[in-house]
């Protein structure tokens, strides 16, 4: 069980003394008005990233991951409990937390290039700064070569490594991504999931991603939060046993299977 | 009519219960010969598929000729009399006589410009407080009752208040034009702003945005191509408003040509200066159309 002991306030102490996980997430609950009654979506949860892990979240359809995710971004309030960002309570959102969507949320007026420069220039960088980053990320998701490309121009595949550069570029403390290869055919999706580990080993960002994908998560993730529904809780904290890297075929291992079937398992209940 | 529920195809189970399961098992299910459903592929009938090139070349000549042929009948047979609808030829010469000997070009620019001035003027106020009232809900609450109310009061009601106001010179006219469509536009932009997706804005906020990076990096051009829609569909209406305002009170321009021609039963002139109108329509569509594909080269094909 998830232990619900209160946190010091913010004010205790400079933050750079005692060591802060990277994002927590403390007694959150969300209740929703639904036909003019209360519905609990979410029911104290609890949840901890350190710098640099790779988490996953899973949960049934509806079991309110992606309200947990927005409410981490900032863009929902939560009913009660709080967010921190290195152990800094959070309201509202900023480019501390960035996100990718499931759905294609590109600026379909802006070229790849200049969706990647949108949170840069935000920030103020210099232009030879931007440039050098916008290169960087574009090469990591492999798309150098559509720089100057307009949205509607690219596959499905491609938007969705677009936005993910985007969030990277901004060089966020966490990176949210609700489902981010949900609409993706399935060749198309496990080229994604050995990007997106590629992608965390170039950068070793902290990633807190939002599947119902169990094997995407046990692939790419080192704890995986799994969630029970009607409320949304975390039912377990999952330690991934796996190497680091991994390759795709790992997917057809008894080990990862084995894990398979446990998470599935807790998932039908 | 109960006892013959149970019967009929269509069974009165109550509503709710329809497309239950429960609903489904209480009724009969009648089996009937199976039928497939195949579409045939059709030339003239497509839909969203484009039609080809012939196709797409004649369609608009049966649309101008058949009423070109209908009107020549009508004017040439003698079914109609020539004060009611000339002929087309009578009409053309009229207008050749107009434009050398009567100076219609001078009432032309006057009706284009006092269009323009209004339509212009607008869109300048149209688009910054349809931005702000589709960002914004509170300013949508302020000024949703005015800009809900006022849109159902005739502007033709309000011609008198606003000679009145602004007496029968220029002014007046730009403000029947600018009245006229203001508040539609306003309507729309709103309309255009809310049906922006969440993701976007959602994107923009965790990359950083303030709100005033929101309004002026992301809602406005995001909106762009339906404000674009709005311009073309509203400057017909400036069209409708100006016609009326020249036919109360001026000196010059197409409607008070028409009004006049009309006191002197001059059918031909009436027609031609109608006939105008729609071809300044049909040059103000273009450009605006031609506008908006250089402002959002990004928008969709096909969804223009
Ligand atoms: N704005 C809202 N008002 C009322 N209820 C809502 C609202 N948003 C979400 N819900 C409810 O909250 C629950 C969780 O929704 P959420 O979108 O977080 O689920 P999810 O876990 O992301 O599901 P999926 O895997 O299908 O994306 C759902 O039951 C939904 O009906
Ligand atoms: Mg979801």
């Amino acid at each position: 069980m998830a232990e619900t002991l209160p946190l010091p306030p913010n004010s205790g102490g400079p933050p750079s003394m005692v060591e802060h996980p990277k994002l927590s997430v403390h007694g959150l609950s969300k209740n929703f008005v639904y036909q003019g009654n209360p519905l609990t979506v979410l029911e104290n949860v609890d949840i901890e990233l350190k710098a640099n892990e790779f988490i996953c979240l899973v949960g049934s359809s509806g079991c309110g991951k992606s309200t947990l995710l927005k409410i981490i971004a900032g863009l929902m309030s939560p009913t009660m409990g709080e967010v921190r960002v290195e152990g800094e309570a959070v309201e509202g959102p900023g480019s501390d937390r960035g996100m990718v969507f499931q759905s294609y949320s590109l600026f379909p007026w802006l070229t790849v290039a200049k969706n990647v420069e949108f949170g840069l220039k935000l920030q103020g960088l210099p232009k030879a700064e931007r440039r050098e980053r916008i290169a960087y990320y574009l090469d990591v998701v492999g798309l150098s070569r559509f720089a100057n490309a307009l949205p509607k121009q690219l596959s499905g595949g491609m938007k969705q490594r677009a936005a993910i550069a985007r969030a990277l570029a901004n060089e966020p403390e966490v990176m949210l991504m609700d489902e981010p290869f949900g609409a993706l055919d399935a060749q198309t999706k496990e080229q994604l999931q050995q990007f997106m580990q590629e992608v965390w080993e170039r950068t070793h960002m902290t990633i807190l991603m939002v599947t119902h994908d169990v094997e995407e998560a046990i692939f790419l993730s080192h704890r995986v939060y799994i969630m029970d529904s009607h409320p949304g809780r975390i039912r377990e904290n999952l330690h991934i046993p796996l190497p680091e890297h991994r390759e795709l075929d790992i997917k057809i291992t008894p080990k990862f299977l084995e894990l398979k079937r446990y998470i599935t398992n807790q998932l039908g209940h | 009519m109960t006892e013959f529920s149970s019967t009929e195809a269509e069974p009165a189970v109550p509503n709710d219960k329809r497309f239950s399961h429960e609903g489904a098992t209480t009724a009969p299910i009648q089996k009937s010969a199976k039928k497939r459903l195949r579409l045939r592929p059709s030339t003239f009938w497509s839909v969203r598929q484009g039609i080809p090139t012939w196709l797409k070349i004649l369609m608009p000549i049966i649309g101008i000729s058949v009423p070109l042929i209908a009107w020549s009948i009508l004017s040439y047979g003698g079914f109609v009399k020539d004060i009611f609808l000339p002929a087309p030829t009578t009409v053309i010469s009229t207008g050749i006589e107009l434009f050398t000997e009567d100076e219609l070009i001078k009432d032309i620019v006057a009706s284009a410009s006092r269009v323009l001035g209004g339509f212009a003027l607008a869109g300048l106020v149209s688009v910054p407080i349809g931005l702000l009232m589709g960002t914004f809900e509170s300013i949508a609450s302020l000024l949703n009752p005015f800009v809900s109310a006022v849109r159902y009061m005739p502007v033709a009601a309000f011609v008198p208040l606003i000679v009145i106001w602004a007496g029968i010179d220029e002014t007046a006219k730009f403000l029947i034009v600018f009245l006229g469509i203001v508040l539609y536009n306003i309507a729309m932009i709103v309309d255009a702003v809310r049906a922006i997706p969440d993701e976007l804005l959602n994107a923009a906020y965790t990359l950083g945005s303030n709100r005033l990076v929101l309004l002026f990096k992301v809602i406005f051009p995001a909106a762009l191509p339906s404000i674009m829609n709005t311009m073309r569909v509203n400057i017909a209406g400036a069209w409708n408003f100006l016609i009326l305002a020249e036919l109360i009170a001026a000196e010059q321009g197409l409607g008070f040509r028409i009004i006049r021609s009309q006191r002197y039963l001059q059918t031909d002139r009436v027609l031609f200066c109608i006939l105008i109108i729609g071809l300044i329509g049909l040059l103000t569509d273009f450009l605006l159309k031609q506008l908006g594909m250089f402002l959002t080269p990004w928008y969709e094909q096909g969804e223009r």
